[in-house]
């Protein structure tokens, strides 16, 4: 029993990983906002989804359930597939039109 | 000590992370990258959640940033995509400085919100918590159709990625 006492003394705050979490994601989100360039605009969405990882998996030591580690078991997933096809695409587009520039990629819009 | 190694670690990533958005050169920011992800294990680390850790480990820092890498190296990117000034959309200085407000404002919302919130009864978890074991074990019994459709997408973007690569845009 103390030893459980002293641990629970020295445990970070949840709140701490939600704020961690929740400044990374701004960041994240700045960086999708500001970036021109594709590669980097790529990186910026990875931050974010590692972010929402930090959310998840500090509420599910709060809780003491392990569905939060196999929510971003998922969230590793459809990050592989997105960064997959996302440069797959950037390379097809790069052979169509040799820049990343992503302001200049507006054959969707006329 | 838990905090101890919290606050270095936390600041390590938030550095890293913005090293990411404000780098000008592509490899640059892919190496701040795999500094915060290694940075996010130790936090998982912390968390006890040893088996995301490791995935961490070997899917972010080492398959995915691998294949950014890769990507930037193939398209040899020196003094494309980017002009010197990373900080404007479009030469548009207002628009990246309103939308940089506006991503504060909001996370000085969520901090608020955050704060507002009662936190204060953690569960404690007992040591065999986060490890292989446990998280396998619920991996393959109570989600086992999430895993088989995690399967699915994987093979999906497999084929999505050869066959987008292969052909070209018209």
């Amino acid at each position: 029993m103390l030893k459980v006492r002293s641990i629970d003394m020295e445990m970070v705050p949840l709140t701490h990983y939600l704020f961690l979490s929740a400044t990374l994601f701004v960041i994240g989100v700045v960086g999708v906002l500001v970036r021109r360039n594709a590669i980097v605009v790529f990186m910026s969405i990875e931050i974010m989804l590692n972010a929402v990882n930090i959310s998840l998996i500090a509420f599910d030591r709060y809780l003491n359930l392990h569905d939060g580690q196999i929510f971003s078991f998922m969230v590793m997933c459809v990050a592989a597939a997105e960064v997959s096809v996302g440069l797959a695409i950037i390379i097809s587009l790069f052979r169509n039109k040799p820049t990343i520039n992503l302001d200049e990629f507006n054959i969707m819009k006329s | 000590m838990e905090l101890l190694i919290f606050y270095p670690l936390a600041g390590i990533c938030i550095v890293l992370a913005l090293g990411v958005v404000i780098n000008n050169s592509p490899v640059n920011s892919a190496m701040s990258l795999i500094g915060m992800m290694l940075g996010l294990a130790g936090i998982f680390i912390l968390q006890q959640a040893h088996f995301i850790a490791i995935l961490q480990i070997i899917i972010y820092a080492g398959a995915i940033m691998v294949l950014f890498m890769f990507v930037i190296m193939l398209l040899n990117l020196k003094g494309k995509g980017e002009d010197d000034s990373w900080i404007s959309r479009d030469k548009d200085l207002l628009l990246t400085v309103l939308s940089s407000l506006l991503a504060v404002g909001v996370l000085y919302k969520i901090i608020i919100i955050i704060n507002a919130g009662d936190f204060n009864s953690p569960a404690l978890p007992p040591d065999s918590f986060g490890t292989v074991r446990e998280v396998g074990t619920i991996l393959f019994t109570k989600f086992i159709l999430p895993f088989e459709m995690a399967s699915i997408l994987l093979l999906v973007a497999m084929i999505g990625a050869v066959v987008l690569a292969k052909s070209k845009v018209d």
